[in-house]
């Protein structure tokens, strides 16, 4: 596994540096927005991830509730799970909130507008970092259980989020990967190539946050077995 | 058949000791009261609603609401937290009615203190930021309620989910008002749209309305995991 691990993080790392020479040096610059249209290759992969994560989440926190009275290990595996994509889904809809701003400026010439998408994707960040202070403010037994119930929470609200922000306003660019517009192939392939970066680099991420969070449970349980003698 | 009227007994009776609590003491109807009223206060200050109409019209609705939810969470934690004296709470874990029972019984007396509190706040707000809306207001007898079970069944669920960790009264808006933006959204775009009459609120009515459901059903799915957490 550990090896399997390194291969993985291995490869992200060349893939991260490919995608960085594909955004700067090979894609084209474009026509209107100029060079500061290459945030992009950065700023839609991370948002794209980061409205993925909530829902493993989400499967992670049913997981757990439904094995915590069947399989303990399991069960534990379910929950470092969750905690780890909800880390990973506030570092990335985090850093591509920083993406959008910076684009904004110049392109709208604000740095923040408060349209449909930038609003939701705001709102998504608040919901998971009130999951992960949630995590942290109650600890003892049922604070997981506690936690998943959030988190099913927050996945049912997602959708709901984005349904009504967007009809409530909408200035942010039209989906162009999806639309009508015209793209060139190069910069296609350029932002296929940092969108696999980022999915795998986001993968890393959790597997190292999920094994972290495997040996402080570990921890705890060895802990807990000392003090009252078993162990 | 029997079973749901069995279901129903046990929550009108969870409903009634909820009244009868709340009746001797009267704390949070009061309280919620008084701090709704001063949001109405301190925001008329902020901006003038006697020489801007336009600006109290447009805003008035959302100054309202979010007065409701800031009072609403400042009184929801004190419903569980009588719980746990005495270990109650415990009790209710042991016995074999349906937990979902204890958890609608307490989230509809909540419903009843806030639309207590609405019943007295309208007509402040009318007087305060001389409002007189411009748009349908029968519409309200839909926005007002459907709003309110938004609120309260998102903040008796979440402060029963916040009863076990420390700092509960920071907790509870932290988890409670993300989850609730849309709904909060609806029925302050909803309640402007009566007052101003500027656009159609039947969207925002559909949101809220889809909302509730949604959450109802979730909340009553979960509300069993919550209390046997341990």
């Amino acid at each position: 596994m550990k090896t399997l691990f390194t291969i993985l993080a291995a490869v992200a790392v060349v893939l991260l540096g490919f995608g960085l020479y594909q955004a700067f040096l090979v894609a084209p610059t474009e026509a209107t927005m100029g060079p500061v249209q290459r945030i992009f290759y950065w700023h839609v992969p991370l948002n794209i991830i980061g409205e993925i994560t909530p829902y493993v989440n989400m499967l992670a926190s049913i997981a757990y509730i439904f094995l915590r009275g069947r399989n303990q290990l399991a069960a534990r595996r379910a929950d470092a799970l969750a905690v780890a994509s909800a880390e990973v889904t506030v570092l990335f809809v985090g850093l591509g909130l920083i993406g959008g701003i910076l684009w904004g400026r110049p392109a709208w010439g604000i740095w923040w507008a408060w349209d449909a998408r930038t609003t939701s994707t705001l709102l998504l960040l608040l919901l998971y970092v009130s999951y992960l202070l949630l995590r942290r403010f109650s600890d003892g037994p049922g604070s997981r259980t506690i936690a998943a119930v959030l988190s099913i929470f927050a996945g049912v609200d997602v959708p709901i989020v984005f349904m009504s922000i967007r009809w409530w306003r909408t200035q942010h660019p039209a989906p162009v990967l999806t639309g009508d517009g015209e793209i060139d192939p190069v910069m296609k392939s350029a932002f296929a190539w940092n969108l696999l970066a980022f999915f795998i680099w986001g993968i890393v991420l959790i597997w190292a946050r999920y094994a972290t969070l495997r040996r402080e449970q570990a921890l705890a349980e060895r802990e807990a077995l000392q003090l009252i003698g078993v162990a | 058949m029997t079973k749901a009227r069995h279901y129903l007994s046990i929550v009108l009776l969870h409903l009634r000791k909820e009244l009868h609590l709340e009746w001797r003491s009267r704390d949070a109807i009061t309280g919620m009261l008084f701090f709704t009223l001063l949001i109405a206060v301190v925001f008329s200050l902020a901006f003038d609603p006697t020489s801007n109409p336009t600006l109290a019209r447009q805003i008035s609705g959302g100054i309202a609401w979010i007065g409701l939810l800031f009072a609403a969470t400042t009184s929801l934690n004190g419903s569980w937290a009588r719980e746990q004296r005495n270990q109650v709470l415990d009790a209710h874990r042991l016995s074999p009615a349906p937990p979902s029972a204890l958890f609608v019984g307490k989230a509809l007396a909540n419903f009843l203190f806030v639309t207590l509190v609405e019943v007295v706040l309208v007509p402040v707000f009318v007087l305060f930021y001389n409002i007189r809306p411009l748009g349908q207001a029968s519409l309200l007898w839909l926005i007002l309620p459907l709003g309110t079970w938004a609120l309260v069944l998102n903040g008796t669920f979440f402060s029963a989910l916040s009863l076990r960790s420390r700092n509960r009264d920071l907790l509870l808006p932290l988890i409670l008002f993300p989850i609730s933006i849309p709904a909060l959204l609806a029925v302050v775009n909803g309640t402007t749209s009566v007052i101003t009459g500027e656009f159609d609120p039947n969207l925002w009515i559909r949101l809220l309305a889809g909302f509730d459901i949604i959450f109802t059903v979730v909340a009553l799915l979960l509300f069993g995991t919550v209390l046997h957490a341990e």
